[in-house]
C-alpha cells in the first residue's frame, strides 16, 4: 500500500473539475489507485463552523433543560442536574468530535453535511489514539486564541494579548501553509481529511432511444476529444435548454451541419456517435484528450 | 443507424447488480450498530470490494461515462475504508489499553516526565523561597481572586479553618465534576502547547509548581505547613502526576517537531502523536480519580495522618502501575 503525491498521468487524469493539486494517490493492496481528493481549506472551515453551531445549540438546549429540571426539584436533586450540566459541557467540548470520528463514517455531522471524512495518511487504520490526538490539539488551535480574543485588559496587557493572538495565528491558519491542508491535529495524528461524497449511479445516456433519422457528415466524430465528450455528457444530464441550444449550435457550426432536429435529440445522437468512436479508438490504445490532440 | 452496442454498455449491464448490492451493504454498515449485518453480508463485502475495484480498472480503460467512473471511484473508496479500516471491539481495546498500552506509553516518555517534574519542582522551590523572603511576592504568583482569602494577610485561625472545615456532603459532586473538567482542560492545554517547541509547556509546569510553592510558603509561615501538604497531597499526588505526564507528552511532541531523528518530520510527529495520545487518555482517567478524591475525600477526611496515608498509598499505586507492572509479566515468559 503506497501513498504518493502523484500527479496522475495525463491518460488517466480525471475530467471533472477537481483541482489536480489536491489529488492524492492511494494504491490499495490490490494495486488499484484510488484517487483521493483532499478537502480544500474552505470546505474544512465550513464543516468546522457547522459543528460549532451544532455544539453551541446543544449546549443552549442542555442548559435550558437542566434549568427547567432543576427548577422542578428541591436543591438536593438540583445539584445532581448541575453535575450533569458540567459533565455535558465537558463531554460536548472534548468528545463530540472524537465520538463521531470513531464511527465507520469517520465524520462529524458538520463534515457529513459538507461531504468529507477523516482518513489515515498512510492508508492504514484510523486508530482511536490518532483521533484523540487530533482533537486534543484543537485546544491550541481554537480555544487558546479564543480565550485571548475574549479577554480584556488595558494598555500593556492589551498589547500582550494582541501579540499572543498574532502568535496563535500561526496555529489557527496552519492548514493554509501546507499543501495537504493539514491542521496541527492532523500533523500529530497522521491523518488527513478527504472528500467522500456519495455518488449516485445515473442511467447511461447512451441507452436513451433516438431516431435513426440524423445523418452525420463524414468526419463529424473526429471533431472532438474525450474532454468535450465529458462536457457534452454533463450538458445532457443537466438538461438546461439554453445551454443545450448553445452547445448544439456550436457543434453544428463545427461539423458543418444544418438541420432542424430538436436540440436534445441532436445532442444525444451526436453523443452516442462520438462516444462509440472515441471508445473504439481507446480499445486500440489511442486516447484523444481534447479537440487539439491528434485525432 | 443500427442500435449501438458499446462494450462499456455490456460491461455495465453485467456488473451493475454487484455494485448495487455493495452499495446497499455499505449504507447499512455505515449506519453503525443500529443495523447489524448478517454473517453472509459481512463475508460478501471483501469479495464485492474486489469486484468493484476490478470494475473500476476496467471502466477506466474502456468507458468514457464520467458518471460511471466517478460512482465506481466513490464506491471503491468507501468499500476500502470499510474493509481495511475495521477495528477490534471497544472492550478488548480498553482492557489492552489499561493492562499494557498505558503503562508502556508512560514508560516510553520517562525522560520527559523527569524533565516536567523537575520544572514543576523548580517552580515550587523558587516560589517558596521568594514568598518566604517577602510576602508581597505572593501576589506575583497568585492573583487575589484565586487565593480566596488564603494569602499572607489572613490569620492563622482562618487558614486552619480552610484546611479542616467540612462543608458536609452536599455540593461535593458538583465540586468534584467541576474540578475534573477544569483540570482536564489545563492538562490538555499543557499537552497541546508542547507543539510550540516545548517552551509554553515549560512555563506552564513552572507556574503550576509556583502556585503550590507560594501557598505552601504562606501556610508554613503560620506553622501549618505539614497540615497544608496533607490537605493538598490527598488528591495532589494523582493530580500533579497527571499534569506532569501531560507536560511530558507535550515535551515529547515539541521535541519531535524540532528534532525528528531518523524519520521524516511528518512520520516522526505522527508516531509521537499516537504515543502521546495514549498517555493523554490515561491522564484523563487519573484526573477523574483526582477529582473524586478532591471533591469527596478532602472534605470528608480531616485527620492529617490519614490524609498522608492516602497520599502515600496513591503515590505507591501509580508508581508501581506505571513503572513495574509490565515487567514482571515479561520476566515470567
Amino acid at each position: 500500500m503506497a501513498v504518493a503525491d502523484a500527479r496522475a498521468p495525463a491518460a488517466l487524469a480525471p475530467l471533472d473539475t477537481t483541482d489536480p493539486s489536491r489529488l492524492r494517490s492511494l494504491i490499495t493492496p490490490e494495486g488499484v489507485d484510488l484517487r483521493l481528493v483532499l478537502a480544500s481549506a474552505s470546505e474544512r472551515a465550513s464543516a468546522f463552523l457547522l459543528d460549532v453551531v451544532i455544539i453551541v445549540a446543544s449546549l443552549v438546549g442542555a442548559t435550558l433543560l437542566v434549568a427547567a429540571a432543576a427548577g422542578f426539584f428541591k436543591f438536593g436533586v438540583g445539584e445532581f442536574f448541575l453535575v450533569i450540566w458540567v459533565l455535558v459541557f465537558f463531554v460536548l467540548r472534548n468528545f463530540y468530535f472524537m465520538a463521531f470520528e470513531l464511527t465507520p463514517r469517520a465524520a462529524t455531522p458538520g463534515k457529513r453535511l459538507t461531504g468529507l471524512r477523516v482518513a489515515a495518511r498512510d492508508g492504514g487504520q484510523l486508530t482511536p489514539g490518532a483521533i484523540f490526538a487530533r482533537n486534543v490539539m484543537r485546544e491550541l488551535e481554537v480555544f487558546l486564541p479564543f480565550s485571548f480574543l475574549v479577554a480584556n485588559g488595558q494598555s500593556v496587557d492589551a498589547w500582550i494579548r494582541i501579540l499572543a493572538l498574532v502568535w496563535c495565528a500561526v496555529f489557527v491558519f496552519f492548514p493554509l501553509f501546507n499543501r495537504d491542508r493539514l491542521r496541527i491535529g492532523d500533523l500529530v495524528a497522521g491523518t488527513w481529511v478527504v472528500r467522500a461524497p456519495k455518488r449516485v449511479l445515473e442511467p447511461d445516456i447512451a441507452d436513451a432511444e433516438t431516431s435513426d433519422g440524423i445523418a452525420f457528415p463524414p468526419g463529424a466524430f473526429d471533431a472532438y476529444g474525450i474532454k468535450e465528450l465529458a462536457v457534452l455528457e454533463e450538458v445532457l444530464r443537466r438538461k438546461h435548454p439554453p445551454t443545450m441550444a448553445a452547445v448544439a449550435a456550436r457543434i453544428r457550426r463545427r461539423i458543418g451541419m444544418t438541420d432542424s432536429t430538436p436540440d436534445e435529440e441532436f445532442l444525444l445522437a451526436y453523443y452516442k456517435g462520438l462516444r462509440a468512436r472515441l471508445e473504439s479508438r481507446m480499445l486500440l490504445g489511442h486516447r484523444r484528450r481534447d479537440k487539439y490532440d491528434t485525432p | 443507424m443500427a442500435p449501438l452496442i458499446l462494450k462499456s454498455h455490456r460491461f455495465r449491464a453485467e456488473r451493475e447488480a454487484a455494485w448495487r448490492r455493495l452499495e446497499a451493504l455499505l449504507d447499512r454498515f455505515e449506519k453503525g450498530r443500529t443495523a447489524r449485518l448478517s454473517d453472509d453480508d459481512i463475508l460478501a463485502i471483501p469479495v464485492l470490494y474486489r469486484a468493484a475495484l476490478s470494475s473500476l480498472s476496467v471502466a477506466r480503460a474502456i468507458s468514457l461515462d464520467q458518471n460511471l467512473i466517478g460512482y465506481l471511484e466513490s464506491l471503491s473508496t468507501r468499500a476500502y475504508f470499510c474493509v481495511y479500516g475495521t477495528r477490534a471491539r471497544l472492550g478488548e481495546r480498553f482492557t489492552g489499553f489499561l493492562l499494557r498500552g498505558w503503562p508502556e506509553a508512560v514508560r516510553a516518555i520517562w525522560i520527559e516526565t523527569l524533565v516536567s517534574a523537575g520544572f514543576m519542582f523548580l517552580g515550587a522551590v523558587v516560589a517558596l523561597l521568594l514568598v518566604h523572603s517577602g510576602a508581597d511576592w505572593f501576589y506575583a504568583f497568585i492573583p487575589a481572586q484565586l487565593a480566596e482569602g488564603r494569602d499572607p494577610s489572613a490569620s492563622t485561625a482562618d487558614l486552619k479553618r480552610a484546611l479542616f472545615d467540612t462543608h458536609g456532603a452536599s455540593g461535593l459532586a458538583f465540586f468534584s465534576s467541576f474540578l475534573f473538567s477544569h483540570n482536564t482542560q489545563i492538562a490538555f492545554m499543557a499537552f497541546a502547547l508542547g507543539f510550540a517547541c516545548c517552551l509554553p509547556t515549560v512555563f506552564l509546569m513552572f507556574y503550576n509548581g509556583a502556585l503550590l510553592g507560594a501557598l505552601l510558603a504562606v501556610y508554613a509561615d503560620h506553622g501549618l505547613g505539614v497540615e497544608f501538604l496533607g490537605w493538598v497531597l490527598i488528591h495532589g499526588v494523582t493530580e500533579l502526576f497527571a499534569v506532569t505526564l501531560a507536560g511530558a507528552a507535550g515535551f515529547r511532541i515539541g521535541w519531535t517537531l524540532a528534532f525528528p531523528g531518523m524519520q521524516s518530520r511528518l512520520d516522526a510527529l505522527a508516531d509521537a502523536g499516537r504515543l502521546c495520545a495514549v498517555v493523554m487518555a490515561g491522564v484523563m482517567i487519573m484526573l477523574a480519580c483526582a477529582g473524586l478524591l478532591e471533591g469527596f475525600g478532602r472534605q470528608l477526611i480531616t485527620s492529617t495522618a490519614l490524609r498522608y496515608a492516602i497520599a502515600a498509598s496513591t503515590a505507591a499505586f501509580w508508581l508501581f502501575y506505571f513503572y513495574r507492572s509490565g515487567r514482571r509479566l515479561h520476566g515470567r515468559r
